[in-house]
């Protein structure tokens, strides 16, 4: 097999050398499973689906839910009336969505490679997006549970806000130029 | 820069938006009965209002969704968003 190498796998050094401090750790979580997931919420097909993933389409606007742990760890994002974002732990098998979906109407597709996932945690977290994130990163407005499509320095970006930091979600081709943002903008965070 | 509520998304930057043109212009029933003078009124001819103007966007930075907004060309407010297939509600 041909060697694998992710998006932002050359950014790993330097990554690591910026969460050498307490303020920031910055890291890539590479080859996570991601699914896209369209179908009518209101349809029998949408509630199957929510019982394969173990946990019900979130139907409010910038939602997202995390079922199951270990290799059937799931979050469902939102990204539209019809459409979810279903990110994993890689090997998770999406067959079985497939199967739970059935012959009805909707798709279901692996997008893994469309997106690397990059974290970004630490007490510095939300101020070092905020450089380039227009939107009200405050835990008391974008907590765990949330999710927002947006820009971060002009990429565009899905923001999943977890406990101690964020999940940003990068287009492939967009990865090592926000890498080398985030790395620029982290300099004043950085002991 | 404005700052414009998606009706899924909520209020953001309008970078975020493409822009659409004019809202409800339709597309006419039998289009191969036009003359060349009506196709091109169709195709060409839009409302150009100093005041509040219905036209589309599209959260394509977010949602990708189409919408429509009630914005005032003079003073660039806008006066409300709805949904494709929602009626155009009255400017307040």
């Amino acid at each position: 097999m041909a060697e694998r190498r992710s998006p932002a796998a050359a950014y790993a050094g330097r990554f690591e050398a910026a969460s050498r401090g307490e303020a920031l750790r910055l890291a890539e979580l590479p080859f996570l499973t991601q699914i896209n997931v369209r179908v009518d919420p209101s349809s029998p097909a949408a509630g199957d689906l929510g019982d394969a993933l173990g946990v019900p389409l979130p139907v409010e606007p910038n939602t997202a839910v995390r079922a199951g742990s270990g290799a059937d760890e799931v979050t469902v994002a939102w990204l539209g009336p019809d459409e979810w974002l279903v990110v994993a732990p890689e090997g998770y098998r999406l067959e079985l969505l497939r199967k739970a979906r059935g012959d009805r109407h909707g798709s279901i597709v692996d997008v893994s490679a469309q997106r690397t996932t990059l974290l970004v945690t630490g007490p510095r977290a939300r101020d070092l997006l905020a450089h380039g994130c227009a939107l009200d990163l405050h835990p008391g407005v974008f907590g765990p549970g949330a999710c927002a499509q947006t820009t971060l320095a002009r990429a565009q970006v899905v923001l999943i806000p977890r406990e101690d930091g964020f999940l940003v979600l990068v287009r492939s081709s967009f990865a090592a130029y926000l890498a080398e943002w985030l790395l620029d903008a982290a300099a004043e965070y950085v002991a | 820069m404005l700052l414009i509520p998606c009706p899924w998304c909520g209020p953001r930057e309008e970078a975020e938006f493409h822009y659409g043109g004019q809202a409800h212009v339709a597309y006419p029933e039998d289009p191969a009965a036009l003359s060349d003078e009506e196709w091109a009124r169709y195709l060409f001819f839009r409302d150009n209002p100093k005041g509040v103007f219905a036209e589309r966007w599209s959260h394509s930075a977010g949602c990708r969704r189409w919408f429509n907004a009630l914005r005032d060309t003079a003073t660039n407010r806008i006066h409300g968003v709805y949904r494709v297939g929602e009626p155009r509600p009255v400017a307040s």
